[in-house]
């Protein structure tokens, strides 16, 4: 009973002792639907085929593809530009590994407090509406520039001038803004009587915010922070502004040196290829939590 | 506090209707407005130890909003309550420390959908209370036998029915075992044989010495279940009394009525 596991989408489970046998209608039904599954998947194929073949066709008889194809898609520059990119991505990764984990903590914190009420705590909330209002606004290059080339102007003792460094923190003061927003965006998502609910359980402020809202906000912003994080992933090559050599910079030299565009190309696909297995990994963990829930799963 | 009830105890029984010195929840006075509609405007309650009190009234009477104002969801803007002789609707009273003693039904269950049942019942028990996991947990699977869920207790909330959910948040209130317990249509999603099982649900509370308040469209659940009923009718409670006298002799002109076409409707 194969199909049994694929179709009953989750109805009544089966039962060992149900002397259920399909009927024929159901039989011949599968049949049907298996045919028709086996005839989609030959036309995509097919047309797949077909559109890239024609898109082939037109690039390669382009009138200026024999020199577009010199200067673009050369792979004997692909060859030495590929280590090279790559021994620069790991400085992309890093930065990506790091500013990642201080925009997510920093971000929660600054959602938290401008949601949270109380005259209290009405400095706390004026300073970090602010701090997203300014640092969402301010476009990153500029903040880059002023932080990665101003502070080492100013020559403070005992504040660093590695450019790597102060480029982080930049993507991170940037980064945490707009990672703020959609946390809070997913806060005010969660409806007022979860909150009421937890509340007259006796749950106080905090940890009905902890138990109740915090988790439900987060689950639901997954796909808009993986999008942030890959916008981040990409403009961490932007530290290169103050000299420090990412996947971008290193194929940069080697074009400023060659005047052959193919490092670039390498240097794309090589970020390309970076951002898959994290849509993919965010894919599995939403599927993951989606599949606990639908199983009942134990904890 | 509590210490002093078990003496009244035998005297509610004996004379049910002979108004009980310490109430568990007593309203004066209370007046609560949405913008500019009053919805509550004049409301006295009382309700005696180990008692269910039922209310009554027309949809958007304003029976949810009275629970709410005494579960302190909604801030009241006349009038005061008391909960064991302690003005709650005093601006300095620990609002959390009064909550934790006030259990609620949701007219609209609010489980937390990323819970399982069970940690839908633990999550105050273990966080608020302090109790460890395996107690709290034992003591759920027990409440949730009771009530015909114990195969559901590893499931989400969104995988329950209706009325499955609905048992589910009765657990979860009682597993705090408060001392005031708030229903607010407890019955609305279930089948006659469901009605059937809440109501022993709450009769076996009550005889366990809970104390309920609940509102209610069902009348036969009322007459069956309440030492107090209470008629709510233009921001008032406009009749009071046993459920012989509201449901067999009304004295007040708009009771009648709206009992009247209750029957019509064939719902009681
Ligand atoms: N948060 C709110 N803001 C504005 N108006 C409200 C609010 N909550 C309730 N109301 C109004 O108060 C009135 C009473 O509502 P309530 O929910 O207490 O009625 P109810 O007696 O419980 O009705 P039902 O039997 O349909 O549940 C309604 O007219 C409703 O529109
Ligand atoms: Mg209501």
């Amino acid at each position: 009973m194969t199909f049994a596991k694929e179709e009953s989408g989750g109805a009544a489970e089966e039962d060992s002792h149900d002397p259920y046998v399909p009927s024929q209608r159901r039989i011949e039904r599968e049949r049907h639907k298996r045919s028709r599954a086996r005839r989609a998947t030959a036309i995509a194929a097919l047309s797949t085929l077909v559109t890239g073949v024609v898109l082939y066709l037109v690039v390669v008889n382009a009138p200026g593809w024999p020199r577009t194809k010199e200067t673009f898609f050369n792979a004997q520059y692909a060859r030495e530009a590929f280590p090279k990119v790559l021994e620069g991505l790991w400085l992309n990764v890093r930065l990506l590994l790091v500013c990642g984990a201080a925009v997510l903590a920093l971000g929660m914190l600054i959602a938290v407090a401008r949601t949270l009420r109380g005259p209290v705590f009405f400095p706390l909330r004026a300073l970090a509406a602010a701090y997203t209002d300014f640092f969402r606004g301010l476009p990153l290059i500029i903040n880059l520039m002023i932080v990665v080339l101003g502070v080492p102007a100013l020559r403070l003792q005992g504040i660093t001038v590695d450019p790597v460094l102060l480029g982080g923190t930049a993507l991170t003061l940037t980064y945490s803004a707009y990672v703020a927003e959609v946390f809070r965006a997913g806060i005010e998502s969660v409806h007022p009587s979860q909150r009421a609910a937890a509340r007259s359980l006796g749950l106080n402020n905090r940890q009905a915010l902890r138990y109740v809202v915090l988790p439900q906000a987060v689950r639901r912003q997954v796909p808009p922070l993986l999008n942030d994080l890959v916008s981040l992933q990409k403009d961490t090559g932007l530290v290169s502004i103050g000299g420090a050599v990412d996947a971008v910079r290193a194929a940069d030299i080697i074009v400023g040196r060659s005047l052959n565009y193919t490092p670039y190309i390498v240097a794309g696909l090589v970020f390309v290829a970076l951002t898959i297995p994290m849509t993919r990994f965010t894919d599995w963990v939403t599927a993951r939590m989606d599949r606990r829930r639908a199983q009942g799963g134990t904890i | 506090m509590s210490g002093t009830t078990d003496g009244e105890t035998g005297r509610a029984a004996m004379e049910p209707a002979a108004p009980v010195p310490r109430p568990v929840l007593r309203m004066e006075a209370v007046r609560k407005s949405f913008g500019g509609s009053v919805v509550l405007r004049d409301v006295d309650l009382e309700v005696a130890p180990h008692t269910v009190t039922a209310l009554i009234g027309a949809s958007g009477s304003g029976k949810s909003t009275l629970l709410r104002c005494a579960n302190l969801l909604e801030e009241i803007d006349d009038g005061a309550i008391w909960l064991d002789d302690e003005e709650i609707t005093d601006p300095r009273a620990d609002q959390d420390a009064v909550r934790r003693r006030i259990g609620v039904v949701f007219q609209a269950y609010n489980l937390f959908p990323h819970m399982t049942v069970l940690e839908n019942i633990t999550l105050a028990p273990r966080r608020v209370h302090g109790t460890g996991r395996a107690e709290a947990e034992a003591r759920a699977r027990e409440l949730l036998d009771r009530l015909g869920l114990g195969a559901k207790a590893d499931e989400y909330p969104d995988r329950l029915s209706g009325g499955q959910q609905q048992r589910a948040a009765i657990v979860r209130a009682l597993a705090v075992r408060p001392r005031l317990l708030l229903l607010d249509e407890v019955t609305a999603a279930l089948d006659p044989e469901l009605v059937g099982e809440v109501l022993a649900v709450v009769r076996d509370l009550k005889e366990d010495g809970m104390t309920m308040v609940l509102a209610t469209h069902e009348m036969g659940f009322a007459r069956d279940v309440a030492d107090q009923v209470c008629f709510l009718d233009g921001g008032v409670v406009l009749e009071r009394g046993t459920a012989e006298e509201i449901f067999g002799e009304p004295r007040e002109e708009r009771t009648r009525r709206f009992l009247r076409r209750i029957v019509e409707a064939g719902r009681l």
